[in-house]
């Protein structure tokens, strides 16, 4: 067995087979692959005997549920409304012009991946992100600069 | 348990059960409620609104469809308030919708045209959304094309292809604008677990998705004096063609879809059925074989229950579904194949015709059938045994184009030496039927005498039911089947693949012990095949049913083995059953698929 | 501003209450008949947006034939403009965790479900502590009673209850047809309380305090206190628990930059009320209140003058397009035309009579869509064209 039949058979094991499985099962796979990639979604409809189409149609609903290649680290700028009145295009510049990528693409070294989001409930404190599961509110573009600093010291990543 | 309810729909009172669908209920006062996403032979959505109706002191509508009656309830199906939504509906969808009428398939077979046209849409107000989507074709499968600018999301094709046949090989994906119809990793349809069983284009409301045509290829073929080109008709098609030309549900059209057939130009009009009847002559034998293989030699490799091989959705499914047991079917190929892989040989040679100047072309109710031509198991006469397949509706079209009056043509009888059938051949159109023909010659061959039934007709295999199970004692038999003295044969039937996996999975889990097994791909074998007229629905399903057993009842020969042209043929040509040349011609083999 | 009030802050959902267990062996010592009639009598309606009375919900549920039932949280907070349930789940879980038990007591369930929006997956860690807490003391007083986390994936409509049933069947979050409704065939097709995090800790208030606090507060058809996400121009974004029934002009007075000139009240599927009418509108269900009242999930977005009510909208239905589970035509389409049509309104490539020709088709969307997400987009829609129709044209 491959590491991803083997990860899929441990989430199987442990949130069960039926359908009612089927989120957690992905959700699991997101959190150590990042997306779901075509060979891990037949995987988890064999193991859970359940059609592919049926986990391809249930994966691309939700947005979380990534179906194509992305980085180590997905960030999530939320797009809805207070963000946008305050300043969220800002921050998007700053993250696009530090990363060298659009809206949407991944850096070269598949370390991130930018993404936009619908909104992330901290409206009080906007504009707000999310790195994988890590919530940065009240963002400003020097604040921004600072936290992916953060993550690329991180990774050994030189910021020239 | 049928408590009735009292309500009125636009003033006049219904009773009706409880529990019975606003839609239902208007229905019974003859009211029709227009409806896109709702099927009879398919669970309710309600996701197209286009039903809609006004429900009294309700300030939002409700869906007919969805929506159970309720004791008093007071309702209008034609109020401003529904007319003015059902019409935003309307518009909705075709904005969405490349509605370019006159250039599609479906153009006068389209239920949004028909309801565009009954609410007169004449303008566009609305934003045209069909150029700012990236909406593509898919036409890589040799049966079925899928085009999604025609798509109105209905999921009808969805909804049949889990719950009619259990293939799952569509999904829906995304959603909110993005939202699609489409399959796993949107492959394209060639690439996932279709069987072409073509369900959904019967079911698909609109052009999104349909049969793969051959119409053209077919008229160029007949156009070409230097070819010889031989048309069959499969059994169903003549329960069906009639109702794509305009007549009831049920018409029995063999003689004039022959005289059509002829007057298209057509060198050469023979009959599926013919092999229909071969292939009983070939699968009884073999079920024999199997039988005495497991009964008297002891044979552990000898695999029963032994499935039929007529369907090639089904033979699509199993290869997908249920690779390990390949072995359970039947070797023997389809009727459609059979004379394909005769034509080209012994038809070539009593006519003195090379066989690569032969143009094969056979008219089916079914789509997996264009798939099946295509196989490359299919080339045993040395060249593509069966070239070009169309579908009843195709062939309608073929009339329609040469202007034939098809009411008016006179009934006209098959060619020979490939033309003569059976009532036994005939019913293979019907679930039940290749089971009830095997079983009028297995029968008689292994006792002498004619199946212990009124008039032949085997009643317990025949019906709508999906799953269907018939027992026949064996008692007394011939000398040369005197093993089978006493044997219970039983046999099972299941039409629609969503049955037949009920069925596998009972063979696979080893609970099953028939030892013979009818599988047809569609709901109600091949008259509701996927390549029948839109629409077909259990009430019509019904009709072209008791129109092939009237067919059968009228024909003076009711059993296979009794098929003149069928014993020439062995005498002449293929000596007997299982022998080395049908071995060769009549026989093939399966591939395993993936699951995934 | 007869039934109106001045705005009045009140503490009860984040009061600092230790006492949970006590108040669980209590409650369950009461028949669940007298708590269904407590709730009843406080006139609690659904926190969550659609304002079901929640005593009717706990009684339907427990009427519903014996055998395996479910209670639900909808933590899948996903409003525009709404925070609140996340601040309750990291502030106050037990609360939340000793309603939905007395809620499984009532209703004949022994198995809870929070659902929890994949955007606060953060909480999950200690939510699971007091889960695994809440729970041994359960197994201490004999209540038979389990709660899971169930995580959502990012899909805003899986907030609409059936939709977030389907989503916990594993499948797409696309909302059923109703009826049945959840409390006759509910989450795998078994009756099922589904409540939002919000009004789970009221009934807590309402067991711990009796149902006379509660309905004591409010006003006629709207009881009780309401938490409020206050965000947008305002010098005091945050969550406030507030009285139900002021009117919006002492809520502009209180929370205001000076400069308001329309508050987005219930989110982006809610009104948007211009300065000329704040006096009029009155926060709370509705009913007979005098004026305007409105629907709330307790989302109040204020915007000041320098806003563009064009963006404003612009912003909405880019999300409704967005998070539309798709399934149904109105909604679907619908979305996608009211974006494109105001933007080939403000771009001149539309007359702008369009508007009205938008106007009838949210009124469409309204009687027609599957589920309140599509029903509601002409909320907004229509507030914000009807009331700064200019800026939509120029």
């Amino acid at each position: 067995m491959d590491p991803i039949q083997t990860l899929i058979k441990d989430l199987a094991n442990k949130h069960g087979r039926t359908k009612e499985s089927l989120l957690p099962i992905m959700q699991g796979v997101v959190e150590r692959e990042s997306y779901l990639s075509e060979r891990s979604m037949v995987e988890i409809a064999r193991e859970m005997d359940i059609p592919a189409a049926d986990v391809y149609g249930t994966a691309t609903f939700y947005s979380f549920l990534e179906t194509k290649p992305t980085g180590k680290y997905i960030i999530r700028v939320c797009k809805t409304i207070t963000c946008a009145m305050k300043g969220k295009t800002q921050v998007l510049f700053a993250i696009q012009e530090m990363l060298k990528i659009k809206m949407g693409e991944t850096t070269p070294d598949k370390r991130f991946t930018l993404l936009e989001t619908n909104c992330l409930g901290w409206c009080h404190k906007a504009p707000a992100m999310l790195i994988n599961d890590n919530v940065y509110t009240e963002l400003t573009p020097e604040k921004v600069r600072e936290i992916l600093s953060g993550y690329m010291k991180q990774n050994g990543i030189n910021q020239n | 348990m049928s408590k009735k309810i009292n309500l009125t729909i636009n003033g006049f009172p219904v009773e009706i059960e409880t529990g019975k669908t606003i839609l239902e209920a208007a229905e019974k006062q003859g009211i029709k409620i227009p409806t896109l996403c709702y099927h009879k032979d398919l669970c309710v959505a309600g996701n197209c609104r286009v039903c809609v109706v006004e429900v009294a002191g309700q300030k939002r509508l409700s869906a007919a469809c969805a929506t159970p009656c309720e004791e008093g309830m007071e309702i209008l199906t034609n109020s401003l308030k529904v007319r003015n939504s059902r019409k935003h509906i309307i518009e909705l969808l075709l904005t969405e919708h490349n509605a370019d009428c006159t250039k599609c398939y479906r153009n006068g077979n389209c239920e949004l045209q028909t309801l565009a046209s009954e609410y007169k849409i004449m303008t566009q107000d609305f934003i045209e959304l069909v150029p700012l989507k990236k909406y593509s074709i898919d036409a890589y499968s040799p049966s079925i094309m899928k085009d999604d600018s025609k798509c109105i999301r209905c999921q009808r094709c969805v909804r049949t292809c889990a719950e009619l046949q259990g293939v799952n090989a569509l999904t829906v994906a995304h959603k909110g604008d993005e939202m699609k119809i489409t399959t796993f990793f949107e492959k394209h349809m060639r690439d996932v677990v279709c069987t072409n069983c073509g369900q959904c284009v019967n079911h698909c409301p609109t052009g999104a998705l349909v049969e793969k045509n051959y119409i053209e290829e077919v008229w160029e073929a007949i156009a070409d004096p230097k070819k010889h080109v031989v048309v069959q008709t499969a059994p169903a098609v003549r329960v069906g063609l009639g109702e794509e030309l305009g007549l009831q549900a049920g018409s029995r059209v063999t003689g004039q879809m022959v005289a059509a057939l002829k007057r298209l130009g057509f060198d050469s009009v023979l009959d599926t059925d013919f092999t229909a009847d071969l292939t009983i002559m070939e699968e009884g034998t073999e079920l024999l074989t199997r039988l005495k293989k497991a009964l008297v030699d002891k044979d552990d490799s000898v695999e029963l229950p032994m499935a039929t091989s007529c369907s090639p959705g089904w033979i699509k499914y199993i290869e997908h579904m249920y690779p390990e047991h390949l072995g359970n079917l039947s070797t023997c190929k389809s009727p459609q194949q059979m004379f394909g892989a005769l034509v080209k040989t012994y038809y070539a040679k009593a006519r003195n015709l090379e066989p690569d100047s032969i143009v094969s072309v056979s008219i089916m109710p079914c789509t997996a059938k264009k798939f099946e031509a295509f196989r490359p198991e299919m080339y045993d006469s040395g060249y593509r045994d069966v070239d070009y397949v169309l579908t009843t509706r195709e062939l309608a079209i073929l009339i329609k184009q040469a202007g034939l009056d098809f009411d008016k043509l006179q009934p006209v009888k098959f060619d020979r030496l490939m033309g003569e059938s059976s009532g036994a051949a005939v019913i293979f159109g019907a679930t039940g039927g290749v089971m009830e023909a095997a079983l009028r010659t297995a029968y008689e061959i292994v006792t002498g005498r004619e199946v212990p039934f009124e008039n032949l007709n085997i009643t317990p295999v025949r019906g709508m039911e999906g799953i269907r199970e018939a027992t026949i004692k064996i008692e007394d038999p011939v000398e040369d089947w005197a093993f089978l003295d006493g044997v219970e044969l039983k046999c099972a039937v299941a039409h629609g693949l969503i049955n037949a996996k009920t069925v596998m999975d009972e063979v696979k889990s080893g609970k099953a012990d028939y030892h013979f097994i009818e599988f047809m791909a569609c709901p109600g074998g091949c008259l509701g095949g996927g390549g029948q007229p839109i629409p077909t629905n259990p009430e019509i399903r019904q009709k072209r049913a008791e129109a092939i057993y009237a067919e059968d009842g009228a024909l003076s020969i009711r059993k296979s083995h009794e098929n003149p042209e069928v014993l020439k043929l062995y005498k002449d040509f293929l000596k007997k059953p299982l022998g080395e040349v049908s071995h060769h011609l009549l026989h093939t083999k399966y591939t395993k698929r993936e699951r995934y | 501003m007869a039934n109106s009030h001045q705005l009045k802050r009140v503490d009860f959902i984040f009061r600092n209450e230790n006492d949970w267990e006590r108040v669980l062996s209590n409650t369950i010592k009461k028949k669940p008949q007298e708590l269904i009639n407590e709730l009843i009598s406080s006139e609690l309606k659904g926190r969550g947006g659609a304002g079901f009375p929640t005593g009717l919900k706990w009684k339907l549920t427990s009427e519903a034939p014996d055998g395996q039932k479910y209670v639900i949280c909808n933590a899948d907070e996903g409003e525009p403009g709404t925070f609140k349930d996340r601040e309750i789940l990291s502030k106050v879980p037990y609360k939340v965790l000793t309603a939905m038990a007395v809620c499984g007591y009532v209703a004949g369930a022994n198995q809870g479900y929070i659902y929890l929006r994949g955007e606060y997956k953060f909480l999950k860690p200690e939510l699971e502590k007091a889960i695994d807490e809440f729970e041994y003391y359960c197994k201490e007083i004999n209540l038979d009673f389990k709660i899971t986390i169930f995580m959502g994936s990012g899909a805003y409509i899986c907030g609409e209850e059936t939709a977030l049933m389907e989503s916990m069947e594993g499948k797409r979050g696309e909302p059923r047809n109703k009826p049945p409704f959840p409390s006759q065939a509910g989450y795998l097709g078994k009756p099922t309380v589904i409540n939002n995090v919000e009004t789970l800790v009221h009934t807590f208030t309402i067991f711990k305090y009796g149902s006379k606090k509660f309905y004591d507060l409010g006003v006629q058809y709207s009881r009780g206190t309401k938490l409020f996400s206050v965000s947008g121009d305002t010098p005091k974004p945050g969550i406030y628990e507030l009285e139900l029934g002021m009117s919006l002009q002492d809520f502009v007075y209180e929370f205001g930059d000076g400069d308001t000139k329309a508050v987005q009240v219930g989110g982006a599927s809610g009104f948007l009320v211009p300065r000329k009418k704040f006096k009029d509108a009155a926060i709370g269900f509705k009913g007979k209140l005098t004026g305007i009242s409105l629907p709330t999930g307790g989302s109040m977005m204020l915007f000041n003058s320098s806003r563009s009510m064009f963006n404003v909208l612009d912003n909405y239905l880019e999300f409704f397009r967005e998070e539309s589970c798709g399934q149904c035509t109105p909604c679907r389409v619908g979305c996608q035309q009211l974006l494109l049509g105001i933007k080939a309104v403000k771009r001149g490539d539309k007359p702008a009579s369009y508007l009205e020709k938008l106007l009838r088709l949210t009124e469409t969307m309204q009687y027609t869509a599957k589920c309140g997400l599509g029903q509601s987009v002409a909320n907004s829609f229509s507030s914000i064209v009807e009331n700064f129709r200019e800026e939509m044209i120029y």
